[in-house]
């Protein structure tokens, strides 16, 4: 790992933390209404469609209907989004020939772009139009994204407000989201994308002679347009097969570092968010810590391994200060790819600048438990907040209470026994959905046919595929031969479990908490800032996470990694 | 019940038909129009133009296995159309894991290969490992010097005369950290054929 490549980490590092209190305070005025520089453009827009919509912008939802919102945007997206699918054969922009998606397909490609996975069971160049790209699964880009925003706002009200059983709207926060703080820095972002070498057109498939004489056909595309919010919205989906390693996705090391940087932006603004609801900044900064603290750790180690090479490569290979190559583009490097590995998971993105499943078998374990630990890290846009606030800070106060014997607050409210269970049922939704299905693949002969590689590398592979659609990351052990109907309907149910299976208890915590008083600090309450207190969150997340998954990575890149000291191959 | 299921069904409808509106065709429409206007050789896929015929994407790598040219990364982008790789609307890595035979074994194969055409000594790990797209466009400048002994005899140049071309082609990373060093493979070829202008 070379000096670069830490000055890569270091420049990352110093943007986010540039960026987070700009960025995060700009979504707090945006998300409580307040006038802000667009707003003579935007509001308009925003007024004609509330009134389209019969939405009443100033009529706040309980978290009923709050929940009821979210789930029945899900349910139209889905549903439009399939028969999008099954007829994007004869919808307009279809630049050659393209068929229809089979029936299992189109279901887990709609569901996984609404629930913000993008898992893709199919390569962008031949299976979808230039129709489907740009008006539908661009589309769900900017919806699924709003949505995780809107449900961590609606946390952040919940935990916040007092004696109150209202959380917010979720159609207005839906159309803030997208207007104010998705589309326009869209719009920028894909405008450097193209300069730095990402094709903008409608025009077919070219085709060239090249000069050893062969044909090739070079696939183009609306490409600029649908990758900055694909990366901006944690989303992931690649315009082609090869995702973010594909030249026309990522040319140049600058888009390389945009596109960290866009994947990261949010995420960690929203805990500077969230101290603006909490009225302490210092809240947000101890969240931020900590999930910057698992990323920075596991990225270093990622990044530090894929420098090393394969120890099983003969010797006259020259591996040495170049690292592993294989799955990797010369442009970005070993150690980068897995700085881009670590930030696309720990992220719940699930876009690639390199294939995960030709990583060295420890490297690889970082994508992997980074999406396990419940994609918290800092998460997807708001799904890690919200998740981070759950899995991590609500039940780390709990566990910090039963050391001092005292009832646990946060945020100066009682978590009581309704709160830990809607906590605890995040946690468990989480590991029996992942572990839940990977037993059932490794244990049923059409899930058997899904690996590509033996061995245990063959398991990672299917374990990594439901810990990625039920994190809603999307990434994948691509050898996985995922479009088959058994891999298609079981991963569109992890998708949606890991979705609404977190969604709905978390937004019954939020009405829950709204609902309470609020209570003043005594000597025996817990402080919620500070160094003790990001250790405790830190040792909860890890250990939660550990204690359900230690299992199954020792079967995994545990197991590989032992028998790749020792010499063998599958 | 159905009250309910029309208040909650009416917005999710218009608000979907009225996002996709706005951020599936004016978004995309309005980027493609500053795009093709202020960066019109980069949005239609940065093609070289050679004597009016379209040879190639500077950003797409091609198939080479010809002594006078440089050869790229191996590639997974196969079709039928194109067995040895680099299948532009195929896009693929290998995704052959750490401790797979196949990997091992292709390695070894491949690094016999290199080392028949290129002399005896250690082969730089790009030249023997295929890449994530299947389409890199660069090898490392250790893969292209491991290289400019065979290209300098098979067009009858010194081996310094390539090295000039090399270079030219050569660049470094962004303030000096963001990237690698890499030379791209398709405009060293096309310069060394007389082809770049």
């Amino acid at each position: 790992m070379a000096f670069g490549d830490f000055l890569t980490l270091a420049a990352l590092a110093v943007a986010i933390l540039i960026a987070t209190p700009l960025w995060g305070g700009y979504i707090y005025r945006v998300m409580e209404g307040q006038r802000v520089f667009l707003s003579p453009v935007l509001r308009p827009v925003e007024r004609v469609i509330y009134r389209v919509s019969g939405v009443d912008e100033t009529a706040e939802q309980d978290w009923k209907g709050y929940t009821a919102a979210v789930l029945a945007m899900a349910f139209v997206a889905i549903a439009a989004g399939y028969v999008f699918l099954r007829l994007q054969n004869v919808l307009p922009f279809n630049q050659g020939g393209i068929p229809a998606m089979s029936p299992d397909l189109a279901f887990n490609t709609s569901v996984s772009f609404e629930t913000n996975t993008n898992w893709q069971n199919y390569s962008g160049e031949s299976a979808a139009t230039y129709g489907t790209q740009a008006a539908m699964l661009a589309v769900r880009n900017f919806t699924s994204a709003a949505t995780g925003l809107a449900i961590a706002i609606a946390l952040f009200r919940g935990l916040t407000r007092r004696s109150t059983k209202t959380l917010g709207n979720y159609w207005v926060d839906l159309t803030r989201g997208i207007l104010y703080i998705l589309l326009p820095v869209s719009v920028i972002g894909a405008v450097v994308l193209v300069w730095q070498g990402v094709p903008q057109t409608w025009n077919p498939t070219q085709v060239v002679t090249t000069l050893q004489g062969a044909t090739q056909n070079i696939a183009l595309g609306p490409v600029a347009s649908q990758e900055w919010i694909k990366e901006m919205g944690n989303n992931g989906g690649g315009f082609f097969n090869a995702n973010s390693s594909h030249p026309f996705e990522n040319p140049t090391g600058l888009t390389n570092f945009l596109e960290m940087f866009a994947l990261l932006l949010t995420a960690f603004a929203l805990t500077y968010t969230f101290g603006k609801y909490a009225g302490k900044q210092a809240q947000g900064w101890t969240i931020f810590a900590a999930m910057a603290a698992i990323l920075v750790v596991g990225a270093v180690l990622a990044m530090h391994l894929e420098s090393q090479g394969n120890p099983l490569f003969p010797n006259t290979v020259a591996q040495a200060g170049v690292g592993n190559m294989e799955g990797k583009e010369v442009r970005f490097g070993s150690a980068v790819s897995g700085l881009f590995a670590a930030i696309t998971t720990g992220t719940s993105t699930g876009a690639i600048n390199s294939w995960h499943d030709s990583f060295q078998p420890l490297s690889g374990m970082v994508p992997l438990f980074n999406m396990e630990l419940g994609e918290i890290t800092p998460g997807g846009i708001g799904a890690g907040m919200y998740g981070m606030l759950t899995i991590g800070a609500i039940l780390a106060v709990f566990i910090a209470g039963l050391m001092v014997g005292r009832t646990p607050e946060y945020l100066g409210k009682k978590v009581e026994a309704f709160e830990i269970k809607m906590a605890m049922l995040t946690a468990l939704v989480l590991g029996a959905s992942i572990l839940g299905f990977t037993a059932l693949a490794t244990a049923t002969a059409p899930g058997q046919a899904g690996p590509l590689n033996a061995g245990p590398h063959g398991f990672s592979e299917i374990l990594y595929a439901y810990s990625s659609m039920t994190g809603n990351n999307g990434s994948a052990f691509a050898g996985l031969s995922g479009n088959t109907t058994f891999y298609n309907i079981t991963g569109a149910l992890a998708m949606l479990i890991g979705r609404y299976g977190m969604i709905v208890p978390i937004l019954a915590l939020a009405g829950s908490m709204a609902a309470k008083r609020r209570v003043a600090p005594s000597l025996g309450t817990f402080p919620t800032t500070g160094a003790t207190w990001t250790v405790l969150l830190i040792g909860v997340v890890i250990i939660v996470g550990a204690l359900a998954f230690f299992p199954a990575l020792s079967l995994g890149p545990i197991a590989e990694q032992l028998l790749q000291n020792a010499g063998k191959v599958f | 019940m159905i009250g309910f299921l029309r208040r909650v069904l009416r917005p999710a409808i218009a608000i979907l038909i009225a996002m996709t509106v706005i951020t599936g065709v004016a978004y995309p429409l309005v980027v493609t129009a500053v795009a093709q206007v202020v960066f019109p050789y980069q949005a239609n896929g940065s093609m070289i133009v050679v004597d009016g015929k379209t040879v190639g994407s500077s950003l797409i790598g091609q198939f080479f296995n010809e002594p006078q040219y440089f050869w790229g990364r191996p590639s997974a982008a196969t079709s039928s159309a194109a067995p040895n790789g680099y299948d532009a609307s195929n896009s693929a890595g290998s995704n052959l894991g750490p401790t797979s035979k196949a990997l091992i074994d292709t390695i070894a194969q491949r690094v016999d290969d290199m080392r028949k055409a290129n002399g005896g000594g250690p082969v730089p790990v790009d030249l023997v490992t295929s890449s994530a797209s299947g389409l890199d466009p660069s090898i490392s400048p250790a893969a292209a010097e491991y290289q400019v002994a065979r290209v300098a005899r098979a067009r009858g140049l010194t081996e310094d005369q390539v090295r000039t071309y090399v270079a030219r082609h050569t660049t470094q990373p962004l303030l000096g950290f963001l990237g690698e060093p890499q030379v791209n493979v398709l405009e060293l070829n096309l310069d060394l054929d007389g082809l770049l202008k």
